[in-house]
């Protein structure tokens, strides 16, 4: 057994989630300030080019200018998120801009923070690299040389912006998440901040996965992280993301952004294990662009939240490009958890495959929310859809809403769902070889979210064993 | 020794109130092999599911006993209160803890959990319970504040718990060895897949593994062709012999009988034992069906 599970072991997950920190940030806007001049502060706050500056400007008139989405059937009420309410920006304290790239520089507070979550020992156990980010900004990261040297780029987005300006004038919120794609993500284009940068140039291979970290810690705020991810012709990469929020009494938003662009015969997975407060609204966009050949892959759990509305995209845009997506939703009391998949097969032999598993319990409400589109021309493409719905009782509940839009007869096509109540009968079977009532319960949960599990490292596989645990067991309250 | 006691067992279908067991007494002891038939309807499976805490049968009348010797688990000496159990009064995984097995007719399958995993699992349990149940006293003060990562998706129990992951596979090799069960079985999700033959055979294999002192095999013998009957045949008869288990076989047919020789053959019908005897019994019903045992029933009555 290797020392990061030991460690994983010792803390205690329940603390964890109850852990704050005072906080002790050096600039924070003002709440409910969303306005042209809160988003120059910002900008003004982070030395940012003009072209950011004005981009954001322009998200922000979309944000004003779009209306919250309220006639989805069966969509999570959101008449509780009023952007007014929330502080879009808190800088911690470190000196540094960017972070540092020595964990023993950080403030002891935001230490203390990371090293109840266990991640300064998952970073140290040959992990190639984390970026932790700690309310808005990044506060530590640090890669491996020998990927430096081959030119591959792990650093924060604020940073990016500084650094490597053409490739994220190119990519950020342009062809792949523009603002006008929603109303959140115009949001996010006006106030993000922080967030992962990654490159991997033609060729290379990363075959260590490139980890992040976000942690929400203060009462009533927002997160609009954005990473971006390019991973050239060739190249291979493997991009893992973890979120927490402790407890507060008022909401809070996260609002993050992904964006990844998969070059031809690239393969890029982006794996997330989210667990946030029950009074989170995790508002995301997430989109993938996969030219010829290329393979995207997202894995991601979603835990916790008041409620989540995710439906990670990907754009096939060239002959061949693969996606796999492989989700899972946990919903307990309280709880509306709306994820599923978008693809898009815009060419010849594309091929999908979506994998949704789901769990409600005590009321809990999931429900998956997915779109195939298939466009005229997009001949011999195929694609699989798989929802698979697990419920403890009666109250819960678990939708399925699988769109097909199917412009091109010679394609391949198969969807199925199937919903099912834990079964008294499995139940039974294992105790009577021994396993108490609730144990039964933990292993077939375990056993049904499997196919995620082993997509992911054993760090981030133990964490999501043991967040469906505390579920299970209700101890998070 | 142990000793399965049945008295008056009485017990009918929770959701619904139809009565399914009138009276059951029936006894079965350590290294004893009894078969248990009848026409279907007659309460055989009820029987067993009762025995094992099965939630859809409430039981209304009667008592199922256990009784242990002083040192009927290895490494622990039963003090002579907690000699005698009431399965009644115990949880399902209480049951196995105190040496009781259920083979089922129609086992489940369960994705995504390896035979490994939960095999060692269940054992550990099953060898955590009975320190609880057995031990004086202590067992609820020592509740632990936050045994942390239990199960890791990899390995099973991080906390090695009394077998550990090595003594275990070697423990499961070899059981699956002495059935002839190929290897690749242990890294097999729980019954998923496997043909009928199979999964009876995996009950056999839990069976031999969690080591009970009482096994109540409910039709393993449905659905066998002739070389898999040999191969459960081989492994029942190896748990009273080599174990020194008790077996409460059900069935309904002769054909098993002629590998697992019964001790006792015991005839339900309507809920109650209509007659008991040797192997000879099982004999005439295979050639005069139960039809004479329904006459002589009502004659007695």
């Amino acid at each position: 057994m290797s020392s990061d599970q030991d460690h994983l072991r010792e803390t205690d997950s329940e603390k964890r989630f109850e852990f704050k920190k005072d906080e002790a940030s050096a600039f924070r806007t003002e709440k409910g300030a969303l306005d042209e001049e809160t988003i120059r502060v910002i900008s003004e706050d982070k030395d940012e080019p003009e072209w950011m500056l004005e981009r954001r400007l322009r998200a922000l008139k979309q944000f004003h200018a779009m209306p919250m989405p309220t006639d989805w059937p069966g969509q999570p009420d959101l008449s509780e998120v009023d952007i007014a309410e929330i502080v879009p920006y808190i800088r911690p304290d470190v000196d540094v801009r960017g972070g540092v790239d020595d964990w023993s520089e950080l403030p002891d507070d935001i230490k203390d923070t990371f090293d109840q979550l266990g991640i300064p020992e998952a970073e140290k156990n040959a992990l190639s690299g984390v970026g932790a980010q700690y309310e808005s900004e990044v506060v530590y990261q640090n890669m491996q040389e020998r990927w430096e040297e081959k030119g591959v780029i792990f650093c924060n987005m604020d940073e990016a912006v500084q650094e490597y300006p053409e490739l994220v004038k190119e990519h950020f919120m342009t062809e792949n998440v523009p603002p006008s794609d929603n109303k959140f993500a115009a949001l996010h284009g006006a106030i993000w901040s922080g967030g992962s940068f990654v490159y991997v140039p033609e060729g290379v291979t990363v075959d260590m996965p490139v980890q992040a970290y976000f942690r929400m810690n203060s009462e009533g705020m927002g997160q609009f992280e954005h990473t971006l991810i390019i991973a050239e012709e060739g190249s291979e990469v493997h991009y893992i993301e973890g979120c927490s929020a402790p407890q507060y009494a008022s909401f809070n938003l996260h609002s993050g952004g992904v964006e990844v662009f998969v070059g031809e015969d690239a393969h890029v997975q982006y794996s997330t294990v989210q667990n946030w407060s029950k009074n989170t609204y995790n508002l995301n966009t997430k989109r993938a662009i996969c030219e010829a050949n290329g393979t995207m892959e997202w894995v991601s759990g979603s835990m916790g939240s008041k409620a989540t509305m995710l439906y990670p995209s990907t754009i096939l845009k060239g002959r061949g490009a693969t996606d796999n997506h492989i989700t899972i939703a946990f919903a307990g009391e309280g709880q509306n958890i709306d994820t599923g998949a978008k693809v898009y097969h815009n060419a010849p032999r594309t091929k999908s495959t979506i994998e949704s598993k789901s769990i409600s319990k005590d009321g809990g409400r999931t429900n998956y929310r997915g779109l195939v589109h298939i466009s005229d021309g997009a001949e011999h493409s195929s694609t699989s859809v798989e929802c698979d719905a697990l419920m403890f009782d009666n109250e819960s509940t678990s939708d399925t809403m699988p769109y097909m839009e199917i412009e091109e007869s010679k394609v391949d096509v198969a969807h199925e769902a199937t919903v099912g109540k834990i079964g008294d009968e499995d139940v039974f079977y294992l105790q009577s070889r021994g396993l108490d009532d609730d144990d039964a319960k933990q292993m077939i949960v375990a056993g049904f979210i499997e196919p995620i599990t082993e997509e992911l490292p054993i760090e981030y596989a133990v964490e999501l064993n043991r967040l469906i645990e505390l579920e299970m067991e209700g101890s998070l309250g | 020794m142990a000793r399965l006691q049945l008295k008056n067992l009485h017990a009918k279908v929770a959701e619904g109130g139809e009565k399914i067991l009138d009276g059951v007494d029936l006894e079965v002891s350590s290294g004893e092999i009894h078969a248990l038939m009848g026409p279907n309807g007659s309460g055989k499976s009820t029987t067993a599911k009762v025995i094992a805490g099965h939630p859809a049968y409430e039981v209304t009348e009667g008592e199922v006993l256990v009784h242990l010797d002083e040192d009927e688990f290895e490494g622990m000496t039963i003090p002579e209160e907690k000699r005698t159990w009431n399965l009644l009064d115990l949880e399902p995984n209480e049951r196995a803890a105190v040496g009781v097995f259920l083979g089922f007719q129609y086992p489940v399958e369960i994705e995504g959990v390896t035979m490994v995993n939960f095999l060692r699992t269940a054992l550990n349990a099953k060898l955590e319970e009975r320190d609880d149940l057995f031990e004086e006293g202590e067992a609820e003060v020592e509740e632990e504040e936050d045994s942390g990562y239990d199960t890791s998706p990899m390995e099973g129990n991080v906390d090695e718990g009394e077998v550990s992951v090595s003594e275990f596979q070697e423990l499961m090799a070899e059981k699956m060895d002495q059935l002839d069960m190929d290897t690749t079985f242990a890294q097999r999700y729980l019954n998923a897949g496997f043909s009928g033959g199979e999964k009876k055979q995996n009950e056999v294999l839990q069976a031999a593994i969690l080591e009970p002192s009482i096994a109540v095999l409910d039709e393993i013998d449905s659905g066998l062709d002739i070389d898999r009957l040999q191969d459960v045949s081989k492994g029942i008869n190896a748990l009273r012999d080599e174990q020194g288990a008790g077996i409460l076989q059900i069935t309904h047919y002769q054909r098993i009988l002629d590998y697992v020789e019964p001790d006792h053959v015991h005839v339900m019908l309507d809920g109650k034992i209509a007659t008991s005897g040797g192997p000879e019994l099982a004999e005439r019903l295979e050639d005069e069906g139960y039809d004479w045992v329904r006459e002589e029933a009502y004659e007695t009555a």
